[in-house]
């Protein structure tokens, strides 16, 4: 065990420079790609929020439902079936058709090839499933129609929380997916995360109805309330434009009424449905929802042709700027309901890290003094293999620009704490093996191979605790993982090739004298 | 060599630690743990604040006047700092913390920086509980087969039994005191479990290897064999204990309950695996012939 060729020492040099080397990349600012590695901070360290948002899919998958309704009444219609008093409820379509066309329907249903109920061959599942009971017909989603269909809109959702987050401008925002119906968001830097909250709490849903006093036949009317107060106006439900035809809205002031307002520019074919829906109805108001609610319902004087307009309504111009951004960036499949906020301030994440440096800085010296008093050169030994296996830590955290956390610190007095045991456990087993064993370099080399079976059987424990901690944990602690998990690695390392090989040369420098250790 | 007879006091210490666990058990079933807002859901607010009247009880009286639910306030780490907690939590309204801080600012005149705001909904919480009641028992089932297939059953069930021992006593020790159970003394627990595995380890990898070599019975072979790691289970847990107290004493308030439950779990593991550990081994009766079909060397 003592023995070391020339390859070796020198692979043992490069691997310790290379690892190293990377801590002080932390310190200097390089343009190259590879170079400019750091490690991050957690948001508990540098500051931030970390919003954890789910999607409400119960009006996604009501509205597939409903889409979907008609789609099937047109389907068998053109088969010459006709569904009977046909109805979503409880998210389910309820149809029933003549006795004579039940085979038929349920043949078409059953279909892998069906058109109108595709059939997932990977899942081995149609897209709806669907029971009959005497003649009627009961539909839903199957577990893997709805699966695909929520994370669509997730999809969506997420790209939607990107543009909004976007337009705000906070630095190097996090967004990412979690499970089929979470969005995590993490907003380094932001420490009032009200703006943000109350941007990505509305769909967005943008409708330009018609207010109305009589009942319209064909479309059905419906009362909306409106924004300002609680009165409320009965508007058609027929949709003359939506969100959807927007290219862009921005805040302006208007210079007749000196109000705030919101001006929109519409698509191509936004401008024709809106020229002519303004054209034929001069005199009529027409009502701005957003999201249920009537911003307002001007009455249009003149037809509007250019495919621009303004909406109006009681805006500061703070609301008018988020409601032109909201706009732009389109609106949410769905609501979305923040589960988890967490939000630091910057100069506590400051204090956090003072803290942990300072703590790291003195456990780190009360325990490099305490090997050096109880093994004197050897204990130097240990204490130098100590520094060399903290610079490799933060050398490989820095490589794979792992987050660093608050508990991710501790995690690393902690191994500067149990980095030692390895090294105690060679030391004292070699104390034990020279009472019997005159010869210095064999007393040596039985110290490493008898303690080699017991320092691996307690790092791997150790090891096992990291990696599920890893598996399971959250943000913080999931920090505290990492740095351990990596420490128990790195002290491996060099206990057993740079404290090793230090201990070789001296051994084999001194084998004649008495009690080395 | 010295040689200190530890084994003559296992039955006492074992009456003793039994004691403690069922203590521990009755005061987790009885007082239970004081669940910080990760496990139980609602708000904390970290304050800090240039006002010199600002006093626990005045600032629990504004925000009960809030109509916030369950409150707690306390004093945390600095003179001007202080920890709010409530059940309420409007994590959908965007006003929310905003609207408190005003109210807050109405009745005193001053600063109040609200340097830390956590929200956490009952959905979240109660998943987050989930996965940490996971993680423990996972990482014991883990331990217990690693163990067992680097060891013999009865060595397995001893070191399961110490882990269990300290698990307990810290968390009844938690219960005791109400210090509060978040999401970071669920990682001081699996680190727990895994520093006291790894005192346990070494002893049992010594007993192992004098099983072989000598026909002692294992009354004097596990005796011998604390005697034989002592020295390096003194150091290991006084370097493992400095650093722990380093980051008690300067690591910041918010580590505090994470380092104790450390400490805690540190001091117990040691002694668990001196008391727990081995005298496991002695009621099992393990003998030479245990270990001799054990092929690994």
């Amino acid at each position: 065990m003592l023995y070391f060729s020339k390859l070796r020492i020198f692979s043992i040099l490069i691997i310790t420079l290379f690892f190293s080397g990377f801590t002080f990349l932390n310190f200097f600012d390089f343009d190259n790609n590879f170079f400019k590695k750091k490690i991050n901070l957690g948001l508990d360290l540098q500051g931030g929020s970390y919003l954890l948002l789910q999607i409400d899919n119960n009006p996604v998958v009501t509205k597939n439902l409903q889409s979907k309704a008609i789609d099937f009444k047109n389907y068998f219609n053109k088969k010459k079936i006709k569904l009977k008093n046909i109805v979503v409820e409880n998210q389910i379509i309820k149809f029933s058709v003549n006795n004579s066309n039940l085979d038929d329907v349920k043949k078409i249903l059953d279909d892998d090839e069906s058109e109108i109920n595709p059939y997932f061959n990977q899942y081995k599942s149609h897209q709806y499933d669907f029971t009959v009971n005497n003649d009627i017909f009961l539909l839903k989603l199957s577990k893997h129609g709805l699966v695909l269909l929520k994370n669509s809109s997730l999809d969506q959702a997420i790209e939607i929380v990107r543009r909004r987050v976007d337009e705000i401008g906070t630095n190097e925002p996090n967004i990412l997916k979690r499970g089929n119906d979470r969005i995590l968001v993490e907003l380094p830097g932001l420490d009032d995360p009200g703006r943000i909250k109350s941007l990505l709490g509305k769909t967005a849903n943008l409708t330009f109805q018609f207010v109305t006093n009589d009942d319209e036949k064909t479309f059905g009317i419906e009362k909306l309330p409106l924004e300002e107060d609680d009165q409320e106006l009965i508007v058609s439900k027929r949709i003359i434009l939506s969100g959807e035809n927007l290219v862009d809205a921005q805040p302006r002031m208007d210079t007749q009424s000196n109000q705030t307002v919101v001006t929109f520019n519409l698509d191509r074919l936004g401008a024709k449905k809106f020229a002519k829906a303004t054209t034929s109805n001069v005199g009529k108001r027409l009502a701005i929802v957003l999201d249920g609610k009537i911003i307002s319902a001007p009455r249009i004087q003149d037809s509007i042709i250019g495919g621009s307009g303004q909406i109006t309504g009681n805006f500061t111009f703070q609301s008018a700027t988020d409601l032109a951004l909201l706009l732009r960036s389109g609106s949410l499949p769905a609501p979305l309901n923040i589960l988890e906020e967490r939000t630091v301030g910057p100069d506590l994440g400051q204090d956090s890290i003072d803290a942990g440096i300072l703590s790291l800085i003195v456990g780190f010296t009360i325990v490099v003094l305490f090997m050096f008093i109880k093994y004197k050169f050897f204990g130097l030994i240990a204490n130098i293999t100590l520094i060399v296996n903290l610079f490799i830590i933060i050398g490989i955290l820095t490589l794979f620009e792992a987050t660093l956390t608050l508990p991710g610190i501790a995690g690393l007095i902690l191994t500067v704490g149990m980095a030692v045991d390895a090294n105690v456990l060679i030391f004292e087993r070699i104390k034990e093996e020279t009472k019997n064993e005159k010869n210095s370099i064999i007393a040596f080399d039985n110290g490493y191979t008898k303690s080699r079976t017991t320092i691996l059987d307690s790092n791997i424990t150790t090891l096992i605790a990291a990696i599920i901690l890893f598996f399971l944990g959250s943000g913080p602690v999931k920090g505290f993982s990492v740095t351990l998990g990596v420490g128990i690695l790195t002290t491996l390392f060099t206990v057993y090739f740079i404290a090793r090989l230090f201990t070789a040369f001296y051994v084999i420098r001194n084998k004649d004298k008495e009690s080395l250790i | 060599m010295k040689n200190i007879e530890f084994n003559k006091f296992y039955k006492i210490f074992n009456i003793i630690s039994l004691g403690l666990i069922i203590l521990s058990i009755f005061l987790l079933f009885l007082k239970g743990l004081n669940y910080g807002v990760d496990f139980k859901g609602g708000t904390l607010i970290e304050i800090r604040t240039d006002v010199n009247k600002a006093d626990i009880s005045n600032i629990r009286k504004i925000f009960s006047q809030m109509n916030l639910g369950d409150l707690k306030v306390k004093q945390f780490g600095e003179k001007n700092d202080f920890i709010v907690k409530f059940e309420k939590r409007n994590l959908n309204d965007p006003n929310f913390i905003n609207d408190i801080k005003s109210n807050f600012e109405k009745s005193f005149t001053g600063n109040f920086d609200f340097r830390r705001v956590e929200n956490v909904g009952p959905k979240v919480s109660q998943e987050l509980l989930k996965a940490g009641v996971i993680a423990i028992l996972l990482s014991l089932t883990a331990m217990l087969i690693y163990i067992w297939i680097r060891f013999e059953w009865q060595f397995s069930i001893g070191a399961i039994l110490a882990l269990f021992h300290d698990v307990l006593i810290t968390l009844g020790i938690f219960s005791l005191f109400s210090l509060e159970i978040n999401l970071s003394i669920v990682a001081a627990v699996l680190t727990i479990v895994g520093y006291s595995m790894n005192d346990t380890v070494v002893i049992y990898d010594r007993v192992r290897e004098n099983l072989k070599k000598s026909d002692l019975k294992i009354f004097d072979i596990t005796n011998i064999s604390i005697n034989e790691t002592l020295s390096r289970t003194i150091i290991t847990s006084a370097t493992t204990l400095l650093a722990l107290f380093s980051i008690f004493f300067l690591g910041g308030a918010i580590l505090k309950g994470f380092s104790l439950a450390m400490i805690l779990g540190v001091i117990f593991g040691t002694y668990s695996s001196i008391y727990i550990a081995n005298p496991v081994l002695i009621y099992f009766k393990v003998n030479q012939k245990t270990v001799l079909k054990d092929k690994i060397d």
